[in-house]
């Protein structure tokens, strides 16, 4: 008997009677991290690793009951052996194992396998049964090392100063944001909007060692941010403030500035290709890692991905759900005219 | 190489006309004299012979990445370009060279003829030695099909603005022919090699769309009107005993029209005409699908040239007596143009596009009615006194269209599109109702905006009922209202008719999918423009 089912509310373990990152308001929500396709507003409990409390009291509120976890440590839920290893995404995120009676599941929640600098980097866990996402499984997909896309952004932005512009990335709040902070704060002062700002804040609380960044407020002079290095989310990146700045040059930084087309969609004046996902051999060798009898595919290309490893000899199924939509569903952040 | 793949990546990541230019001029400014021929010639669709096919192209890149055939397809479907797939699905590389663009090109034009196998060995190399952007372009140069972004007017501006140069006579010059082996780019810029060219054709004078009531054009009889002919368009240029017909694409088409041969020997040196090809049958203009028949053959056959006789119809006079006479008023061109076609020995061949009289906009507009019963698009209007424009300038040239067809259909199939859209579910498949059956009637993708690509892509993905390959099935429910220009018979389409240039009109919310049209609603028009 499977010690997961995917059900219409989400990824279920039955024995423990609790979901994983479901869509729909359950009893207990284990989550794997803070991004909006995985952890809804309304379940009565939550269980996460530690660093994503804060994430949750920043974008569900203060009024939530949190179980927390460290890497590495089990506990038993209803007699499933639950523990949560680090799976690289972003700060906090976490892979989720269960044992029941000698069969391992991992339910991967989404993962890469560079280290970035600030999350704790991606550990394998071996298992009997693996779920991955596969956002980017397909082989055209393969990361530059972020040292090379880094040095990149540092010529573009240097680039972009001397030609009077401003530098404006768009970037993830969670998770993309703070690896650009971390990565690029010794070349020069960071400027963050609101959304970005008050997760950094919540990091900083728990613990976290993240350099400091300037909130962007109406007072600032755009002189000062067209020296240094503006960052944005996603839904602001077309916005009017954006055009109230010094030649504002914007470049994106997702795993989708690896195709031109993707570039020339978001219409912006550079990509980089710098992802919080794995790669395509980022995926395979993550996999293989596990050693997984049976793997099965949630959000991304997921029939190709899973047609693939059928082919290389991992028995694998598609399955569909409702994560992947990051970007969509990332709560739409409030304008800098308002605060 | 790389001097050029950092002017591919400004050219892409800017979707300004100034950047652009800067880019440009900034390339020429810079980069090596030899390159620069090349460059222009692959901006200006001067394809090089494909050395290497991409049947070839594709089977190597799929075998040195380890991937299976059908993943290869899935990336191809998922990037929309084959070079960027190719690119991107290799290995990377394990060298580095630094060649210069034309010692690549020239590298590949000796390839053409030479066994299969070193065709390889030199291809696998060049892969292993260059990185993702550049092999990109490796990859195109094999193909020939650049399409970058880069108009042929805004290439000339560059040009001209980077040579101090006069972009008509720039224009000129990298539309004649012209070989970037044989010629330097000092030489491509003075246009040294047009006088001793026969068969340069001048930029062609465009329209824009009439928007605004032709009442405010003023007086009428500071205009001429004249059927807007829906064929191709076309120069032909008699210079020194040789024709020369050139289409809008600027390609040669001078041999698939032996009907307009008689022009060679009929026609003074030192002519340029500018009109319409047409299939023109018993004096009467045919529709489009007639001469469709006639175009892209090698050969053809007696019934071709029985069914669809090509005729020209003449618009304007650019070259009278070797002189160049588009400053002339086009009243004072017309009167020579007149004095050309009388002395024409072979008659009801090539003609003068007849002008339409009218003495107020209220009779053209009803006269314009018409328009479809003459297999015409409409009415064009030009000021007696323009000149012979270079391009598009908006106000002496106006083309009134009639209203097209329209059709609401039903979305039944979406594919992700290619280029800027490979990522969203942007090419849709439209039927229409037959009895109880759906029946596919057009494709199209174009006519959204970003915003309603972006609704309907979210549609598609929640309601795929199944999936060919990059094809996915959808629920029968969006309906849009399509719009075509002609409709013909079709023996390849199961409805047995196909659209002319169909494209999305709107997105019709308010209908439901029972309020669509029916393939007898088509039928019948269709037997209406035959009649």
């Amino acid at each position: 008997m499977s010690l997961i089912k995917f059900t219409n509310k989400g990824i279920y373990c039955e024995q423990g009677r609790f979901y994983i990152d479901p869509w729909q308001p359950v009893d207990l929500a284990v989550t794997t991290h803070g991004h909006a396709d995985h952890v809804k507003w309304g379940n009565k409990a939550y269980l996460c690793h530690e660093l994503t409390k804060p994430i949750l009291h920043q974008r569900l509120g203060t009024d939530l009951v949190i179980e927390t976890l460290p890497y590495n440590k089990q506990i038993d839920i209803n007699g499933v052996k639950l523990s949560m290893f680090p799976a690289g995404h972003v700060i906090g995120s976490a892979q989720i194992r269960l044992e029941y009676k000698g069969e391992i599941y991992v339910v991967s929640g989404d993962y890469k396998v560079e280290f970035d600098g600030i999350s704790t980097p991606f550990e394998p866990v071996k298992c009997h049964t693996f779920v991955s996402e596969s956002t980017f499984g397909l082989p055209i997909y393969k990361w530059q090392p972020q040292d090379i896309i880094f040095n990149q952004i540092r010529n573009w932005v240097s680039d972009n100063r001397d030609k009077g512009k401003t530098s404006v990335l768009v970037a993830y709040s969670l998770g993309k944001a703070q690896r650009l902070i971390k990565n690029l704060s010794d070349y020069c002062e960071i400027y963050v909007h609101n959304s970005i700002a008050n997760l950094n804040e919540g990091f900083v609380k728990a613990g976290v060692d993240l350099p400091d960044t300037i909130r962007i407020t109406p007072e600032l002079k755009k002189e000062a941010l067209q020296q240094g290095i503006v960052i944005v989310p996603p839904a602001m990146a077309e916005g009017k403030w954006i055009k109230t700045l010094q030649q504002a040059a914007t470049g994106v930084c997702s795993g989708w500035m690896q195709v031109r087309a993707g570039r020339r969609w978001r219409s912006a004046d550079a990509g980089f290709a710098l992802s919080d996902h794995a790669d395509w051999p980022g995926l395979l060798s993550a996999i293989e890692a596990t050693e997984a009898e049976k793997v099965f595919v949630t959000h991304g290309f997921t029939a190709t991905f899973s047609k693939y490893l059928n082919e290389i000899g991992i028995a694998s199924e598609e399955v569909k759900t409702q994560y992947g939509n990051e970007e969509e569903e990332e709560p739409t952040p409030t304008t800098i005219e308002a605060n | 190489m790389k001097r050029f793949s950092e002017l591919i990546q400004q050219l892409e990541t800017s979707n300004k006309t100034n950047d652009k230019i800067a880019a440009l001029v900034d390339y020429f400014s810079n980069a090596d004299d030899r390159d620069k021929p090349y460059v222009i010639a692959m901006f200006t669709g001067k394809k090089p012979k494909r050395p290497v096919n991409t049947v070839l192209l594709r089977s190597w890149a799929t075998e040195l990445s380890g991937i299976p055939p059908w993943l290869f397809q899935e990336s191809y479907s998922s990037v929309g370009d084959l070079s960027e797939t190719i690119a991107l699905v290799l290995p990377p590389p394990e060298k580095i060279t630094d060649r210069k663009l034309h010692e690549w090109i020239k590298d590949l034009a000796a390839l053409t003829g030479k066994p299969d196998e070193q065709k390889k060995s030199f291809i696998l190399d060049a892969w292993n030695s260059l990185d993702t952007p550049e092999r990109f372009i490796f990859n195109k140069l094999i193909s020939g099909n650049f399409r970058i972004g880069v108009s042929h007017k805004m290439l000339v501006n560059a040009l001209a603005k980077q040579s101090d140069t006069d972009s008509n006579k720039i224009m000129h010059s990298i539309m004649g022919k012209w070989q970037p082996e044989a010629i330097t780019y000092e030489e491509l810029i003075e246009g040294a090699h047009v006088n001793t060219d026969n068969s340069w054709p001048y930029p062609f004078c465009l329209a824009y769309a009439l928007e605004m009531q032709p009442e405010e054009l003023g007086d009428v009889n500071d205009w001429q009107a004249e059927w807007k002919w829906d064929g191709i368009r076309g120069q032909i240029v008699k210079r020194n005993g040789e024709l020369f017909i050139w289409s809008r694409g600027e390609e040669l088409v001078t041999d698939q029209f032996p009907e307009l041969q008689f022009l060679k020997d009929e026609l003074e040196d030192g002519t340029v005409l500018d009109g319409e090809i047409l299939s023109i049958k018993d004096g009467n203009v045919q529709v489009f699908s007639i001469l469709q028949q006639r175009l892209n053959r090698k050969t053809i056959n007696k019934s071709q040239l029985n069914d669809a006789p090509v005729g020209f119809y003449i618009y304007d006079l650019l070259e009278y007596e070797t002189q160049d006479v588009r400053e002339k008023t086009m009243s004072e061109r017309r009167t020579l143009l007149e004095e050309i076609v009388s002395k024409l020995q072979t008659k009801d061949v090539a003609l003068l596009s007849p002008i339409i009289t009218f003495n107020s906009w209220a009779k053209l507009a009803e006269i314009r009615q018409g328009s479809r019963e003459m297999n015409s698009e409409g009415i064009m209007l030009k000021r007696k006194d323009s000149l012979y424009h270079s391009g598009r300038k908006r106000g002496d040239w106006w083309k009134w269209k009639i209203n097209p067809y329209t059709v609401d259909t039903v979305m039944i199939y979406a594919q992700k599109g290619s280029g800027r859209r490979a990522n969203f579910y942007t090419d849709y498949t439209f039927a229409v109702r037959d009895g109880e059956k759906l029946i596919t009637v057009a494709k199209a993708y174009s006519g959204l905006t970003d915003k309603e690509i972006k609704e309907v892509d979210s549609f598609v993905k929640r309601n795929s009922l199944e999936k060919f390959g990059p094809v996915r099935t959808v629920k029968p429910e969006l309906v849009f209202e399509i719009a075509f220009e002609g409709i013909a018979e079709s023996k390849r389409h199961k409805a047995g008719l196909a659209l002319r240039f169909p494209r999305i009109l709107r997105w019709r919310k308010d209908k439901k999918a029972e309020e669509i049209n029916t393939l007898e609603d088509l039928r019948q028009l269709l037997n209406s423009t035959l009649s």
